[in-house]
């Protein structure tokens, strides 16, 4: 098959990605010595804000999105192996997607639009801002579209068959994405934009707040998703061994989209606008949605074990000393799943319902989460990276040593960094300041980590730099050796048979995901309607 | 379809562990109130000088006949005021807190007095603080360019210390 389309794509949508991560992981050095008030010269809140809006627009917006759209197109191809459904259309989705974010970089880094990635009203940014931004979302719902109708032609093209696990992953996870945004949107046209526009004076915050936390807790796992894929559809193979379980595979995956979404108001455990008892709810729903990483844990650890025993690993834990470290794939999973451990306690206090009050808004939140997103998953997009690199430019990667650096530097930097963040913010520290002017003594306590967070961020930041340095090297280097390898998906340790269709199929879970939001989001939406709300006239920064 | 033993045992492991999680969180939060504040209370942030509960006349800390204490706070930007209050420990105190303008957040470092402070609702929230000191109190979300020097202070003082001073002064805030 001729897949030059399809590379092209797949190659432009992660470029887009990672030119994206590379500028904001610079923002990120730049904030943290900014914020720790070491260098005077450097102090600017105005400039700090900018960035940090920026810093999270292109690392959660605009890195993720189009990296999971790039790999997603991918995928479905070699997956499938058939060609993209309608390529006009998907490259339509680029430029539009592409337009949005340059759309919205302009106001975000001329200061116009310091309202940080989660808006924020009734502070207002300049209208291209939202423009921009929701521009950004309607071309990933052109993804969405491609992935579904694909899926569903497949189904109808070879009925009784089972989806490859692969393709099944990607299309629950362009499902989750509508769902997802449709929260922002419906805050975007409804609320943002006429506000923005001057068509209203005023805007609910009770009600943008609550859409927004319709999106914010699933967003995470539609980055996530990519990086579960690649537990299950390519670690096995690299390590030498089998996917445990498609089933319990296919199970995950279906929990993660189903439960991530009617929880986000974990988000707004400390918002008055929200009743106890929904709050409880959508807190009930955060702990399901820990059993599918509970069990995703178990099913890539057991292909692990597989592979260090059929390595000749001996013992209760020899196994893992003779995993091939060297791989980048399996190295990176290693790493990834320990980051995964930590940043899953810390998650677990965080939906601890009215415990969330002791770190809620303080350093340990952003802590946190860079060590789940930018640690766990993340690094899973690099060896996804290394992975395609070679098969999509037909180049052999530039040096897998170096590659093995970059994967060890990012894990070490971001252990780093995100551990005294963490401590911060048990001793109180504000996550969103850009500089400590309390007049306490307690703030003094802050300064030993916040030295530790510099030197981590810049590990990470020589980390990314090397990572840029290695696609670079093997996309345009000089080399005339070809590289012929194909996308290859992991075998299962024991058959698939007699699956049952609702492992297979989407449209019965997208029932389900309607009925448990009407649930859980229901009144909660329309109490905005019969409460007396007082709304906010928009207020600058 | 398979499913391995070895499997089936974890996921007991799993739904044990997290029904354990649950169960600790809802037996706090239905037996013995701890929860977190949402009141779902609306109030009129654009005319809170008018309204008789957040005067400027009516801020900062109050008991009642009954003795229980009342704080009752106005975030704005960039400042929680009154400026500076003063509590007794180990006491019951209430805290009601509303925005004049824009999304703000409190949080008094080491205690468990934190709130999402939204326009348009009154955020009230029970607590009380078990060790005597000077606290600051912190504003913990984004609300402008000058967000760094949005706090205030807060004296927690021993519960006799602050009864006394209670006679001597009459009403115990100081403005």
């Amino acid at each position: 098959m001729n897949d030059n389309t399809e590379r092209n794509l797949a190659l432009s949508h992660m470029w887009v990605a990672f030119i994206a991560f590379i500028l904001a992981c610079f923002m990120g050095e730049y904030q943290v010595l900014e914020r720790s008030g070491f260098i005077e010269a450097l102090d600017s809140p105005a400039m700090y804000f900018a960035s940090v809006s920026t810093h999270g627009v292109l690392m959660a917006y605009v890195l993720t999105t189009f990296f999971i759209m790039g790999f997603g197109y991918y995928t479905a191809s070699t997956s499938l192996k058939v060609p993209i459904w309608n390529k006009q259309l998907a490259w339509g989705g680029f430029w539009l997607a592409l337009l949005g974010v340059i759309l919205a970089a302009i106001p975000l880094l001329s200061g116009l639009a310091s309202v940080l990635y989660t808006f924020y009203p009734p502070v207002q940014a300049d209208t291209m801002f939202y423009v921009g931004a929701t521009l950004l979302i309607v071309g990933s719902w052109v993804w969405c579209g491609i992935m579904i109708v694909m899926f569903l032609q497949w189904k109808e093209a070879n009925p009784g068959e089972t989806v490859p696990l692969a393709m099944f992953a990607t299309t629950m996870n362009a499902m989750l994405w509508l769902w997802t945004s449709a929260g922002v949107a419906l805050e975007s046209l409804f609320l943002l934009l006429p506000w923005a526009f001057g068509w209203v004076d005023t805007i609910d915050v009770g009600l943008a707040r609550t859409l927004f936390a319709w999106t914010l807790h699933p967003i995470v796992y539609f980055w996530l998703i990519p990086a579960y894929t690649a537990y299950y559809v390519f670690v096995p193979k690299h390590a030498g061994s089998y996917l445990f379980s498609e089933e319990a595979a296919r199970a995950a995956f279906i929990v993660l989209v189903v439960f991530s979404l009617p929880i986000g108001f974990h988000h707004l455990y400390m918002d008055p606008e929200q009743a106890s008892g929904w709050k409880m709810l959508h807190g009930v729903g955060t702990f399901v949605v820990a059993i599918p990483t509970f069990m995703t844990g178990f099913t890539v650890i057991a292909a692990l074990e597989i592979a260090g025993r059929l390595r000749g690993g001996k013992g209760l834990f020899g196994w893992i000393g003779s995993l091939p470290w060297t791989n980048t794939m399996v190295l990176s999973i290693i790493l990834s799943l320990l980051m995964l451990i930590f940043g899953g306690f810390g998650g677990i206090v965080n939906a601890s319902y009215a415990m969330n009050a002791m770190i809620h808004n303080t350093a340990w939140v952003p802590g946190h989460f860079h060590l789940i997103f930018a640690g766990t998953t993340v690094i899973m997009y690099f060896s996804i990276a290394y992975y395609l690199w070679p098969i999509l430019t037909k180049k052999p990667i530039y040096s897998n040593n170096l590659a093995l650096v970059q994967l060890w530097t990012w894990f070490i930097g971001m252990s780093i960094m995100t551990t005294p963040w963490h401590v911060l913010g048990l001793l109180g520290q504000p996550r969103r300041i850009s500089s400590v002017v309390y007049n306490n003594l307690m703030t003094l306590s802050w300064e030993p980590y916040e030295l530790l967070m510099i030197m981590g961020g810049l590990v990470l930041l020589g980390s990314a730099c090397l990572f840029i340095y290695l696609l670079v090297k093997t996309q345009f280097g000089s080399t005339t050796e070809v590289f012929e390898g194909e996308v290859e998906y992991a075998e299962t340790y024991h058959p698939v048979k007699d699956l049952p269709d609702y492992l297979n199929d989407i449209k019965i879970w997208n029932k389900v995901i309607a009925v448990l939001m009407l649930v859980s989001f229901g009144i909660p939406i329309l109490q905005f309607f019969f409460l007396d709300t007082y709304d906010s006239s928009a207020w600058g920064y | 379809m398979h499913i391995d033993p070895l499997e089936k045992k974890w996921a007991q492991i799993v739904l044990a562990i997290c029904a354990l999680f649950v169960g600790i969180l809802m037996i706090d939060a239905l037996f013995h109130s701890v929860n977190a504040p949402s009141n779902v209370e609306t109030i009129n942030s654009a005319k809170l000088h008018l309204s008789e509960e957040f005067a400027e006349d009516n801020l900062g800390v109050q008991m009642d006949e009954k003795g229980d204490i009342t704080v009752r706070m106005v975030a704005g930007r960039y400042s929680f005021f009154p400026k500076k209050i003063s509590v007794p420990a180990e006491t019951k105190l209430t805290f009601r807190w509303v925005s004049i303008d824009v999304l703000h957040g409190v949080h008094i470092p080491m205690t468990n007095m934190s709130t999402m402070i939204v326009p348009g609702f009154v955020a009230e929230i029970e607590t009380s603080f078990p060790k005597p000191g000077d606290y600051p109190v912190l504003c913990n979300e984004y609300c402008g360019l000058g967000h760094d020097h949005m706090w205030s202070k807060i004296d927690v003082v021993e519960k006799d210390q602050w009864n006394a001073s209670q006679i001597t002064t009459k009403g115990g805030d100081e403005k």
